[in-house]
């Protein structure tokens, strides 16, 4: 058979596209099938990477990942369930990786060699990072001023707490 | 218009421009993907969520900050013909899956074309950086600054543990993906590719064929890039794909060396006899396009081939592809018709130079 639009190579490609209820079939060399785009891009995503990746995302039997995930688990800010980020290889919104975080550390390993980011830390984000940490210090001060019964220097740590909070909240 | 006007404006500068070594590494990419905090990505976005990515973007490219790196052009896809933004995807400036996003998706181009941002694709943001030879550090320099420039503008997902948060966790953590396009027809000829290739894939490397995931390699170009984003700094990426393209190189140059000792008739015979087709045939399609092509860049770098210049295969890469034949051509071609003019280019192109076949 020739393909069927160039009339000159042998047709290769050959499928069947139902839009509707109407369905249309194909015969076409593989450079006419490339042209054609949209159509041959369809075909072709059964074999591309995303589905490659939900594969991956799918083997829940496998080691590494120990039970089924809740089946009402999904992100709280974009509403984007576990199941459809399986299926689909792509988070909803930046706080998914939050929401997923007790699923994801079996997916990172298999798909980066560390879970540990190591590289270039933006300068605003860099800021919030080391409030953070200092905002963590000063709680667990809190906690041993008060249990030593200094309550001056709890005082103190409470307003820096306060003002720091304060701080993120703007 | 003739030829050579027109490309002189189809190709971006810094394809005309040579760079260091890039007899064998042709190209030097960046690629980082950022995202706006408390955005959804692009694939949950309504109108609004995409109005606003671009327009946040718009208002960082007109700041001081990043105006100091040049003119950016911010175009939305659906401003584009179809046409045009075909002709981008062939100019390597944006990806197909950009050029189908034609409601949300935007580019912003720089005048000469190393630097662009793309906008609404899988991830918010996309900073681009392409330079002529093996320039990884140089195109990681820029994109990086101009990365920091953004940053002053755009608040960045970013996460302690994870790093920089992308759509795909395929490129969370530095989200950089660094490549370098390499012409290796020693090693396709010599029969050793299939060895480099495995042995570049256990280093945490990937090679695909030139237009991408899931390719094939056509005109013995490869495509090799870091897979790992999560968990190396950005340097020790870009120091390890330097390193091993640098012994690809290597290896490339000695199978050239041995394949001319060993059988220089056979090896002119190849050479010569695709340039006569290149020469003369009166239909070419893509596939043997670039194959030909091929062998006659192999043939200049190897002194058979004199007076052809060495951009001849970077610019008729570009030039045969359907996007820029039709626009060349300036009407809508069928892909038989297409592969008769292609094969008028070509002989065109070669007419250019003064050839001579040693």
């Amino acid at each position: 058979m020739m393909c069927e639009e160039c009339h000159a190579r042998p047709a290769t490609v050959h499928f069947t596209k139902i839009v509707g209820g109407e369905k249309s079939e194909y015969h076409l060399c593989e450079q006419c099938a490339r042209d054609k785009g949209d159509v041959f891009a369809k075909a072709a995503q059964a074999f591309d990477f995303n589905h490659l990746l939900s594969g991956l995302l799918n083997m829940e039997s496998s080691p590494g990942i120990a039970a089924p995930p809740p089946a009402n688990l999904r992100c709280d800010v974009c509403g984007l369930t576990y199941h459809q980020f399986t299926q689909m290889g792509r988070f909803g919104c930046p706080h998914c990786y939050e929401s997923f975080a007790s699923r994801l550390e079996p997916l990172l390993r298999r798909i980066q060699s560390n879970g540990q980011h190591r590289g270039k830390v933006p300068l605003r984000a860099g800021e919030q990072v080391k409030k953070r940490k200092v905002l963590d210090r000063l709680r667990i001060e809190l906690q041993q001023a008060i249990a030593a019964e200094r309550f001056e220097r709890a005082a103190e740590l409470r307003d820096q707490i306060r003002s720091l909070e304060q701080e993120f909240e703007q | 218009m003739s030829l050579s006007d027109f490309l002189q404006r189809a190709m971006s500068k810094w394809m005309r421009d040579g760079g260091p070594n890039d007899d064998i590494a042709l190209t030097s990419r960046i690629r980082i993907a950022r995202n706006i905090t408390d955005v959804p990505f692009p694939m949950l976005q309504t109108d609004s969520h995409a109005d606003a990515v671009i327009d946040r973007v718009r208002r960082a490219l007109a700041s001081p900050d990043v105006r100091r790196f040049g003119n950016f052009e911010l175009v939305r896809c659906s401003e584009l013909s179809a046409l045009d933004r075909q002709v981008l995807v062939e100019k390597h400036l944006i990806s197909k899956d950009l050029a189908d996003e034609v409601k949300h998706g935007a580019v912003a181009l720089r005048d000469d074309e190393v630097v662009n941002l793309m906008i609404n694709e899988e991830d918010h943001i996309r900073i681009q950086c392409i330079m002529p030879g093996l320039r990884l550090e140089e195109a990681w320099q820029l994109a990086n600054e101009l990365d920091d420039a953004l940053e002053k503008h755009i608040p960045y997902a970013f996460h302690d543990r994870y790093g920089y948060l992308t759509a795909c966790p395929t490129n969370v953590g530095t989200g950089i993906r660094a490549s370098v396009m390499m012409h290796l027809p020693g090693l396709v000829l010599s029969g050793q590719i299939n060895r480099m290739l495995s042995a570049v894939s256990q280093v945490g490397l990937t090679v695909r064929g030139m237009y991408g995931e899931g390719s094939e390699s056509a005109g013995n170009l490869f495509q090799v890039s870091n897979q790992v984003t999560l968990g190396e700094t950005e340097e020790e990426i870009i120091g390890n794909l330097s390193s091993i393209v640098n012994q690809l190189m290597d290896h490339e140059r000695a199978a050239r060396r041995m394949l001319l000792q060993e059988n220089r008739e056979g090896l002119e015979d190849r050479v010569c006899r695709s340039f006569g087709i290149l020469a003369y045939a009166r239909k070419m399609d893509s596939k043997e396009t670039l194959q030909r092509l091929s062998d006659v860049r192999l043939g200049i770098d190897l002194g058979i081939i004199k007076g052809v210049s060495a951009g001849i295969l970077k610019e008729l890469m570009v030039m045969t592809q359907p996007a820029f034949l039709q626009k060349y051509y300036n009407q809508e071609l069928s892909p038989a018709t297409r592969d008769s003019r292609r094969a008028t280019l070509i002989r065109e192109r070669l007419r250019l130079d003064d050839t001579e076949v040693q």
